[in-house]
């Protein structure tokens, strides 16, 4: 019995935090998708979802309130972001937007620093503090709302990207630039919008995990480096990959940690990711290169 | 009877159930211009692909110089002597003209780890041997005044120029050449087209790939015709020329064009 | 044939002009030995040893992914790797800092290997991927294996080089081995350059089609540059913890490691100067910055951006483009 709900109760914690890297993949998969960019400032916008929430949560007194306003206005610095710094470039290759977003990091981090403090800063949870027992597993409310919220937004964006027009513009122009543009997709702005959704989900991220872990301006990198490997375990620029890259990732740590080593947790993630993109090195669900001669 | 360079036997060739080259089998003497010509998607490229490496056939056989080379990868076979141009040009871009060509020079040098590091006696020798071939080839082909310049910016087809300059650096055995007059103005196909000839007056064996009808024809001493993946004629320019189903299957190209 | 015969002359002239790299690196080598002479405290010369540690990394760096086209995101681990091997084989086993300089080498060089065989097999983002995994393994180690590396307290009482019986112990006496390494890496970077695999390296880089089709064997190039590239960060880690007889695993995490990629692209992406540029802003822009505290993180930021956003060709470019503009032949 103890066996099984200490299993049980990994799962929850797997799924959760996997839940978390998901959203996170899911942003670094989209502005892949659209400029061949690993964007290294999608860590920031989730510590900045989480520390603006705290912040207006003194101005609202709903959580839900501030965390919805805070991922819209993360969603717009996103957008802010990719006009001030990769519209800029004269020729946008892929190395040359990584290397700036390397930049946008450190000056987004620097900023929320600036501006929102080095305190850790947390918040009650949606449903308060309420923790739920099922089964022999307890859990917080909270776990609920993110696994539920991070569906909800994935379902969207499903629906974005196979039904609207703009979701479809968005793919057309991430399979065939010259296409796209032939057919009057402007890249510029398949970019731009690719950056406001990505900093959507890493702000929607952060704004469901802070009460949780509380959120600091120094996490960035981290919760960067999750995403990033989620992409890659995933299939990078697949959106169904970074879903289950990061389920995966999350199982992963949760069950490591406590099978073998809490001190080695990121090290037998890595391990195993490793191992796997040797095996399958297009990811869980990604497809292989390839080159036409 | 002169030997057979390379021989291909009952090859196929088909992706996601799509048969792009079907049970072919031929073979290019030692010494002559082979040409293989088709109608749009009769499977020239796929099977020059597989000869030069970078397609696998689904089944038969690839023999150059009676040993098999179907399973070796790209570089191994051009180690074996079958260099290659390719239609859409593959040139180093951010390199000088020279340095392509230097290239070139790569397999014909022996050069290792450690006499490079320590920049050895003898291994300046071989660069000064290697940068003169270079420059033969370049002054051979009227490029020695860009050797210095970016390859980069250089015309469309002093690039294609500069590919052969760079394959040949290679000394092959058998040249392939992917549509080696595509693109060109009628001036700059016909000095293609000389210097080619030139090329095989001097041993070298040649099979290329070409829709310049007129290039075939004065150039190759045996052609291949493909449609839809299979041998639908083989022979000498006028047997091909006269032969019913070629007429058909390009008629058939000419009325849908 | 007298355009010919012009060719073939200034072909020769750019044959022979070579070396002149090798002059100005011997130039900027003898002017940098008057640095502890110069130097108005000790401090300064640590500084500048530092910055020579680092121009190893950034040039070898430099060289898998500029000239190469490879992306490793754990430049830092192969540094700490050597660090760690060199510092912990002459702790724990009172093996001489002079052994494990080359030990730090084959150690750093046989792990990328390890990692090389199955990722350098495959094209994108693999080997960037590969190598982050690997880092962040790395970080995990440095920090949990404490019996070995001392953890998160960094690995103390590392012994430093000594040369007939004299410690090289302080800034003036371990500055001439510094300033000597450094030189034998970048001649050695030079060298291999000017070589036949140089060549091949960047033929690679450009278009791997094209090299395979004149008989480059791709991934054995990509494979040896990135076993070097390592095996030379293996070396500066070496350096590093007998110079400061300390490491602590900090410093070899994977922001180190993006550090390195920007300092590189800062410098000059696969320019033979630009690591150097790329070295002085590493060591001497975080102590510029020093007085403005909080804000040493943005004008770093904002200064990145700026320079990448003006000269996507990094620092190492800008006298060229200037050249072009104004009409004269520029050289990269």
């Amino acid at each position: 019995m103890q066996t099984s709900s200490a299993f049980l109760q990994l799962l929850v914690a797997g799924i959760s935090t996997g839940s978390i890297y998901a959203l996170i993949a899911l942003g670094f998969n989209v502005v892949f998708k659209s400029t061949g960019a690993m964007n290294f400032a999608q860590g920031e916008w989730v510590v900045m979802g989480g520390m603006i929430s705290a912040l207006l949560l003194g101005t609202f007194s709903s959580v839900g309130v501030a965390c919805l306003l805070a991922v819209l206005l993360v969603a717009i610095f996103g957008l802010l972001s990719e006009r001030l710094v990769i519209r800029p470039l004269r020729h946008p290759t892929a190395l040359l937007i990584t290397l700036v977003s390397i930049g946008l990091s450190i000056c987004t981090r620097s900023f929320v620093m600036l501006t929102l403090g080095k305190k850790p800063v947390g918040y009650p949870g949606f449903s308060g503090a309420t923790t739920i027992s099922l089964g022999g597993v307890t859990f917080q409310a909270q776990t609920l709302w993110i696994v539920g919220l991070t569906l909800a937004f994935l379902v969207i964006m499903h629906f974005f990207f196979e039904r609207s027009m703009l979701g479809k513009a968005l793919r057309a122009a991430a399979a065939d630039r010259e296409a796209a543009a032939i057919v009057g997709v402007r890249v510029e702005t398949t970019i731009l919008i690719s950056f406001g959704i990505a900093a959507f989900a890493g702000a929607l991220a952060g704004a469901i995990i802070t009460p949780l872990t509380l959120a600091s301006y120094d996490q960035g990198a981290m919760f960067g480096f999750k995403g990033f490997s989620a992409a890659m375990l995933g299939g990078v620029g697949s959106l169904p990959g970074a879903v289950v890259g990061g389920l995966a990732l999350g199982l992963l740590e949760a069950f490591g940690s406590f099978y073998i080593s809490s001190d080695f947790k990121d090290a037998i993630a890595f391990a195993v990711l490793l191992l796997i993109l040797f095996v399958r090195p297009s990811g869980l669900l990604g497809r292989a290169d390839v080159v036409k001669v | 009877m002169t030997a057979k360079l390379l021989q291909v036997d009952n090859l196929f060739c088909h992706f996601d159930g799509v048969i792009a080259v079907a049970d072919l089998s031929f073979s290019v003497r030692a010494g002559e211009i082979k040409a293989v010509i088709g109608p749009n998607g009769a499977g020239k490229s796929t099977l020059f692909n597989m000869i030069a490496g970078v397609t696998r056939p689904s089944a038969g056989q690839i023999r150059f110089d009676d040993e098999r080379i179907d399973h070796l990868p790209t570089f191994r076979r051009a180690r074996r002597g079958i260099a290659r141009t390719f239609q859409n040009l593959q040139i180093f871009r951010d390199m000088s003209v020279l340095e392509n060509v230097m290239v070139g020079r790569h397999m014909r040098s022996a050069a290792g780890m450690t006499q490079a590091i320590l920049h050895s006696s003898a291994l300046r020798a071989e660069e000064r041997a290697i940068a003169a071939a270079a420059m033969d080839l370049l002054d051979r082909f009227g490029l020695a005044s860009k050797a210095q310049t970016q390859a980069g910016t250089l015309s469309f087809g002093q690039l294609k120029v500069l590919e052969l300059a760079r394959s040949l650096a290679c000394e092959p055995r058998l040249l392939l050449l992917d549509e080696p007059a595509a693109g060109l103005p009628h001036a700059e196909a016909d000095r293609m087209g000389e210097i080619i000839s030139s090329l095989n007056r001097d041993g070298m064996t040649v099979l290329l790939v070409e829709h310049n009808m007129r290039m075939v024809m004065s150039l190759s001493h045996d052609i291949l015709v493909l449609n839809n993946g299979r041998r639908i004629a083989e022979g000498t320019a006028d047997e091909v020329r006269r032969h019913p189903e070629v007429l058909a299957a390009y008629l058939g190209e000419a009325e849908d064009a | 044939m007298v355009e010919a015969d012009e060719s073939v002359r200034r072909g020769t002239v750019l044959v022979a002009r070579r070396p002149s790299d090798h002059v100005w690196l011997i130039l900027i080598w003898l002017a940098l030995l008057t640095i502890p002479f110069i130097a108005p405290n000790a401090y300064v010369v640590s500084l500048a040893n530092m910055a020579l540690i680092n121009l190893i990394l950034i040039a070898s760096l430099n060289l898998l992914m500029g000239f190469g086209g490879q992306i490793s995101l754990g430049h830092a681990g192969f540094f700490g790797l050597g660090a760690y091997a060199s510092g912990i084989l002459n702790v724990k086993l009172g093996l001489s800092a002079w052994l494990g300089l080359p030990a730090a080498a084959l150690i750093a060089g046989a792990a990328a290997l390890v990692i090389g065989l199955p990722a350098l097999r495959l094209r994108g983002h693999y080997l960037s991927m590969a190598t982050l995994g690997w880092n962040a393994i790395l970080v995990v180690l440095f920090n949990q294996l404490v019996d070995l590396t001392g953890g998160p307290n960094g690995l103390l009482g590392v012994q430093p080089f000594s040369l007939f019986g004299i410690r090289l112990d302080t800034e003036p006496r371990t500055f001439p081995l510094v300033w000597l390494a450094s030189l034998l890496i970048m001649l050695a970077i030079l060298n291999l350059l000017r070589s036949r695999l140089g060549r091949a390296l960047r033929a690679v880089a450009t278009n791997e089609l094209g090299a395979d089709a004149i008989g480059v064997d791709s991934f054995c190039t990509k494979l040896l540059f990135f076993v070097l590239s390592a095996g030379m960060a293996g070396i500066a880690g070496s350096l590093y913890v007998h110079v400061n007889q300390y490491a602590s695993p900090e410093t070899f995490g994977i922001s180190g490691s993006i550090l390195l990629i920007v300092m590189v692209a800062l410098g000059g992406s696969g320019t033979y100067w630009g690591p150097l540029l790329g070295a002085l802003i590493y060591t001497a822009v975080p102590q510029l910055l020093l007085d403005y505290e909080d804000a040493e993180l943005m004008l770093f930021g904002l200064g990145m951006l700026v320079v990448l956003i003006v000269f996507p060709g990094g620092l190492a470019n800008v006298p060229g483009a200037f050249m072009r503009r104004f009409g004269l032949k520029g050289r990269s």
